[in-house]
């Protein structure tokens, strides 16, 4: 398979007017064109000039990835769209909370894990836990992963946020 | 402190100030206020159509005559959703339209409100953009944004949704300003470095073709001038996609006639052999390219567009250069010169002796009939009559559409009005009623199906009230002759729901509505019934009785590359078409 077929992920950072149905215009192109969302996280950061960060992890071929680009700067409100994946280097973090049931050797190897992951406890009963994790995505899914057999019941996350590294700005 | 006005009255203002002199609506509860302020001045004309779609198009029609903005103005609900279709026509073939919809009043949003719809919902995929106003102080900057992103950029559609409270509630009013917006900021010069590079390769191109779009109408007719001295000068062939006809003049001979599907034999050759294709204003669409792995395949490829998601979103290019169609090709016209750039005038000529083998094939003969009317000959004779006077030409879809774009010939932009991108049925006589309104002194033809005529048959009504004397002139094959014609190539000539059966009698239908009705099922009777049809003052309808089982060619069938194409004297139409082939549209 050559490049240009090779499916790839990327993360989009996009700086939006925080408005009414801007989301639903992102959205909307990605449904309407057939592109790919893995994740999607927005809120607001600038409440001053009302704008919004939407980070959003996507699939696609390179040409696929720079059509996405192009057709999310056509949008009005959309003021700018930053690869941080071929762009510059970034960190990306996510969070969740995974709720753990159980009790004997698996709750005492559910605690040892999480502590082994930097997981913080967030709520805890007699037979259940809720840890608070945050990394990357892979570290995540090995999270989840290593609680599977442990009495794993739910999962909510949050989608990546992502910055690039070092002083500049987008 | 800023004006105070009403929310309609901000409505009404703000048209005048962007110089609008005509509006097309219906109207309904939900924008009676805008109706009442209608009513009550005397600058703006409002023409009442007889269907939100045949608003849509009738603005559709103005703008591209005219290079205007098109206005059109619907109620809620109902109102809305009718003129989704001409919306998706404009977004498609990049048509500056801002239309106004009323909507029920803020507080009742939401609640499934008597003709409420999620109008920016609906709308959002289908316009460039769009504005829900909930707050009246908000009015008069959107009406002015919706206006500049209509009209600058990318043309398209934006649909202002106004609910009824807002329409009455007071608000200020500020004249349009040319305010950089905060995000919406298209660019419109070229890069230079780009530019230099695409001189550099038409320098050196052996066997060069312009391949011209819609977007050089779009730029303006200052971009046609720039666009036939740079043909001129570099000597090249140049074809055109639909949406660009009649940005060069057909009459010349470096034309090749139009590229794609239906388009002629050499045009689509030399799209194929060529060494550098220079996309000016086209976006590569797959009624041009046809099966991409084979489109093109020994080509350099510049392309111009100010849309930069049509850069390689098709086919990849070689230079892209993003801007406006006028302004790039006033800056190659520059460094061309400056240059002083020679075209290798040995490799010109034995491409053009190529070409010329090509020509010679003369794919757009047919079979002349003594007793029938052949469609093409009947467009070919309203040709000839119609040239000389000032006139402008309008279409539905289907295989009229394509025999009006292959025999009737353009020398200027803004004078051939189809509806490319989505392929809109019912297209022609509104835009003709729209093209009238713009130019009520010249002489407006739709050309037309007897099915795609049906779809918006009641706009004549419009024409009838407003005084508009277009001329409908239907190529009558008794058959949806397109669909018929993919049934024979692909369906075993099973028909299947194409035959246009209980047709009305269009020469009693036009008199019912008080138009005029003409005739013709002879060729001996044509000129004459043409003739009439020009001289009569009013609106006509022309029903054309012509051969009902004419297939369109040259054809490109689906999934065959531009050296594939079948021409009316290859063998039939038992071809085979891939099976990928069959599935494409
Ligand atoms: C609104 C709409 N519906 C359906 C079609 C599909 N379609 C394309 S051409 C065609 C037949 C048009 O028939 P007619 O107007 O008689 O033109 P002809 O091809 O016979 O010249 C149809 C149904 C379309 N383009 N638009
Ligand atoms: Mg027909």
């Amino acid at each position: 398979m050559s490049a240009e077929n090779q499916i790839e992920r990327h993360t989009l950072s996009v700086l939006v007017d925080n408005e009414a149905g801007v989301l639903a215009r992102v959205i909307g192109l990605f449904s309407g064109r057939g592109y790919n969302i893995d994740s999607l996280t927005v809120a607001e950061v600038d409440e001053q000039e009302h704008m919004s960060r939407i980070t959003i992890v996507t699939l696609g071929t390179p040409p696929m990835i720079e059509q996405i680009k192009a057709q999310l700067g056509r949008l009005v409100p959309v003021h700018r769209v930053v690869d941080l994946t071929v762009e510059c280097e970034s960190v990306e973090r996510e969070l969740a909370l995974v709720k753990v049931t159980g009790k004997g050797d698996a709750r005492v190897e559910a605690l040892r894990m999480s502590e082994a992951f930097r997981a913080r406890v967030v709520d805890a009963t007699p037979d259940s836990f809720v840890f608070e994790i945050t990394g990357n995505t892979e570290k995540i899914d090995a999270f989840i992963g290593l609680m599977k057999p442990l009495g794993l019941r739910e999962v909510s996350r949050t989608g990546a946020a992502a910055i690039s590294r070092g002083p500049e700005a987008m | 402190m800023d004006k105070q006005l009403n929310g309609a009255q901000i409505v009404l203002q703000s048209l005048q100030d962007h110089g609008v002199e005509h509006i097309f609506g219906y109207p309904g509860g939900a924008v009676l206020p805008i109706y009442d302020e209608i009513f009550q001045q005397e600058s703006i004309e409002h023409i009442l159509v007889r269907h939100e779609q045949g608003a849509t198009h009738a603005a559709e029609g103005y703008a591209r005559s005219t290079g205007k903005c098109g206005v059109v103005l619907v109620t809620s609900g109902p109102g809305a959703t009718n003129a989704v279709t001409g919306l998706t026509d404009a977004l498609m073939d990049s048509i500056p339209m801002v239309c106004i919809t009323g909507q029920v009043p803020t507080h009742l949003i939401g609640g499934d409100a008597f003709q409420e719809a999620d109008t920016v919902g609906i709308t959002r995929p289908c316009t460039k953009h769009n504005y829900l106003v909930k707050d009246i102080n908000d009015l008069a900057r959107i009406m002015h944004e919706a206006f500049q992103v209509a009209t600058t950029g990318r043309p398209g559609p934006v649909v202002v949704d106004i609910p009824k409270d807002i329409q009455f509630a007071l608000g200020p009013y500020m004249k349009p300003k040319a305010v950089k917006h905060k995000s919406y900021q298209p660019q419109i010069k070229g890069d230079m470095t780009a530019i230099k590079q695409a001189v550099e390769l038409i320098a050196n191109a052996k066997k060069p073709i312009f391949y011209t779009g819609g977007g050089i109408i779009n730029s303006g007719p200052h971009a046609s001038q720039l666009l036939r001295e740079l043909v001129k000068l570099t000597g090249f062939p140049i074809t055109s996609t639909l949406m660009g006809l009649g940005s060069y003049p057909s009459a010349d001979k470096q034309w090749l006639g139009m590229l794609g599907m239906h388009g002629t034999y050499e045009a689509n050759w030399a799209m194929h052999d060529c060494d550098l294709m220079i996309n000016i204003g086209a976006r590569f669409d797959d009624r041009i390219t046809g099966v991409l792995d084979k489109f093109s395949p020994n080509s350099k490829k510049i392309h111009v567009d100010i849309d930069p998601s049509s850069i390689n979103k098709n086919v990849m290019v070689d230079v892209a250069i993003v801007g406006d169609c006028a302004h790039v090709l006033e800056d190659m016209l520059r460094v061309y010169k400056s240059d002083a750039v020679t075209p290798d005038k040995k490799a010109l000529a034995s491409w053009w002796s190529e070409i010329e083998a090509w020509r010679d094939r003369k794919c757009l003969s047919y079979k002349k009939d003594a007793k029938a009317i052949k469609p093409q000959y009947a467009v070919e004779r309203l040709y000839e009559l119609t040239k000389d006077a000032d006139t402008y030409i309008t279409t539905e879809v289907g295989q009229h559409q394509m025999w009006a774009a292959q025999y009737y010939r353009f020398e200027d932009p803004n004078r051939w009005m189809t509806s490319g991108g989505l392929g809109t049925m019912g297209y022609g006589i509104p835009a003709a009623v729209g093209v009238q309104v713009a130019h009520p002194k010249s002489l407006v033809i739709d050309i037309a199906g007897e099915a795609s005529v049906q779809m918006t048959m009641q706009e004549i009504s419009t024409a009838v009230q407003y005084r508009l004397p277009i001329k409908i002139f239907i190529l009558n094959n008794e058959y949806m002759g397109m669909v018929r014609q993919w049934q024979e190539l692909l369906h075993g000539g099973r028909y299947s729901s194409s035959y246009s059966e209980a047709l009305p009698d269009f020469v009693k239908l036009a008199e019912a509505y008080g138009a005029t009705g003409i005739r013709a099922e002879t060729p001996a009777e044509l000129d004459d019934a043409i003739k009439r049809m020009i001289d009569t003052p009013g609106p006509v309808i022309f029903d054309c009785i012509v051969t009902k089982d004419e297939n369109c060619f040259p054809m490109i069938p689906s999934g065959a590359a531009h050296n594939e194409m079948l021409l009316a004297d290859s063998e039939g139409l038992d071809i085979e078409v891939s099976e990928a082939g069959k599935t494409l549209v």
